[in-house]
């Protein structure tokens, strides 16, 4: 059972927890579209401290577009997207339409 | 957004070009990676990827930035093998000054 | 009195892609390597076997591996539909065991080339391709990557069309990306292994296309 869907548009969190995350700052705060659902993995951030990292957490792909991430600031072409693999206790539902269209 | 940033999280950080001479690696590389997947995996499992993740994030930005990175893998090695009781500091201080010697003395390789 | 496993290479048979290095240890890692290495030994945590084994085995994986699984995907529509929807199974079929990790296989097109990068460290589908290079392990790549892509396709001498989306994927988590470089013009009628040979380790990275039938970039 998956929170999010493919197309889902997603908000990853604005934080900044001690310790060991796999979540890069460049992605935090910023909202962007599921493009792929990868299953139930265990907590990284457990697991670098020896713990069991479980319960697992469901783990998605979610593209950026490149401008929404660097406000042109970059070398890339209109329509570039990064991808970030992002579990989802970092993820909220987003508001914006942005893929209503 | 650089509040609480690990050493390692990088990615839009300004950067030069990108160098792309290459080397086989060494011996000692070898090791060090043979010795890394030897540690991690079953059946000893010692320790898994993201305690060695964690413990690269805890070195010093000045060593992170100065190290080649087979230097920081021995390095975070030997942080986790006292941290999980493995070796003590103890004996890798007699060893490495055995090491030494025996080098100093023209016989190790 | 401690068994000299320093120079290991001296106490069991070699195999022949096992190159003695006569470099003399300089630095303090070097001499952390060897100190480590034969403490271990010592206290029977590990043995000079095993490691001598397990760097014959990784130097066993190349990205020919990866080239064999792309030209085979080229060749056969079927395999290439299950390599996409489970990398894991369809690799292992061709004798690739990849565990932990999951292998996702991304295909490039005329509307989208995918480029791999791990920002937060090397990530990389280290089972099918090797050792990753220098340069992908390097600050530069991994800082620019996410931000600068096509300067950094340029850098590589690599064209990517304007209508053609770049996504550069960021491997934070347990996937491993392997591209699906494109198929070069020209190539019908070509055999497996012909077609392997003109598939890069940069090109299933992302920084570089496929060649060409005559050495050229596609």
């Amino acid at each position: 059972m998956s929170r999010f869907e493919i197309g889902d548009r997603v908000r990853v969190a604005r934080a900044f927890p001690p310790g060991h995350v796999r979540t890069p700052v460049f992605v935090r705060g910023l909202t962007g579209t599921v493009v792929r659902y990868f299953g139930h993995f265990r907590n990284p951030s457990e697991l670098a401290y020896g713990m069991t990292g479980l319960p697992e957490l469901s783990l998605y792909q979610v593209a950026f577009d490149m401008d929404d991430v660097w406000s042109g600031d970059g070398a890339y072409a209109a329509g570039d997207t990064v991808t970030a693999d992002i579990y989802e206790n970092w993820l909220e539902p987003a508001e914006d339409k942005k893929n209503a269209a | 957004m650089s509040e609480n940033r690990a050493i390692s999280d990088i990615g839009g950080l300004p950067a030069g070009p990108i160098d792309r001479e290459d080397h086989e690696p060494t011996l000692v590389e070898r090791r060090i990676d043979a010795l890394m997947m030897l540690m991690r995996a079953k059946p000893r499992a010692f320790w898994g990827a993201d305690e060695n993740r964690r413990t690269i994030e805890s070195l010093t930005p000045e060593f992170y930035e100065g190290s080649a990175y087979y230097q920081r893998w021995v390095t975070v090695m030997r942080r986790l093998m006292v941290e999980k009781g493995i070796l003590t500091e103890a004996e890798i201080e007699d060893k490495l000054a055995e090491v030494r010697a025996r080098h100093d003395e023209g016989g190790a390789k | 009195m401690p068994h000299d496993a320093g120079s290991h290479d001296h106490d069991h048979d070699h195999t022949k892609t096992f190159q003695p290095d006569i470099k003399e240890p300089t630095e303090d890692w070097e001499f952390l390597e060897i100190a480590l290495r034969e403490l271990l030994i010592e206290k029977d945590v590990i043995s000079a076997r095993e490691i001598a084994d397990t760097i014959e085995a990784w130097d066993q994986k190349t990205p020919e591996n990866g080239a064999a699984i792309v030209a085979k995907a080229w060749a056969d529509p079927d395999f290439k539909a299950r390599l996409l929807a489970d990398g894991n199974a369809v690799a292992a079929e061709l004798g690739y065991k990849i565990e932990g990790t999951k292998l996702v296989v991304v295909e490039n097109t005329s509307d989208l080339h995918h480029m791999v990068v791990c920002t937060l460290c090397s990530c990389y589908p280290r089972p099918i391709l090797g050792i990753p290079p220098l340069w992908y392990k390097s600050r530069a790549y991994r800082s620019r990557a996410v931000r600068e892509p096509r300067a950094i396709l340029a850098e590589f001498g690599t064209d990517v069309a304007d209508g053609t989306e770049v996504r550069v994927l960021d491997s934070t988590a347990d996937i491993r990306y392997l591209v699906l470089p494109r198929r070069p013009e020209g190539t019908d009628g070509m055999s497996e292994a012909e077609l392997a040979g003109l598939v890069t380790r940069d090109a299933m990275i992302g920084t570089a296309t496929a060649k060409m039938p005559d050495g050229s970039r596609a």
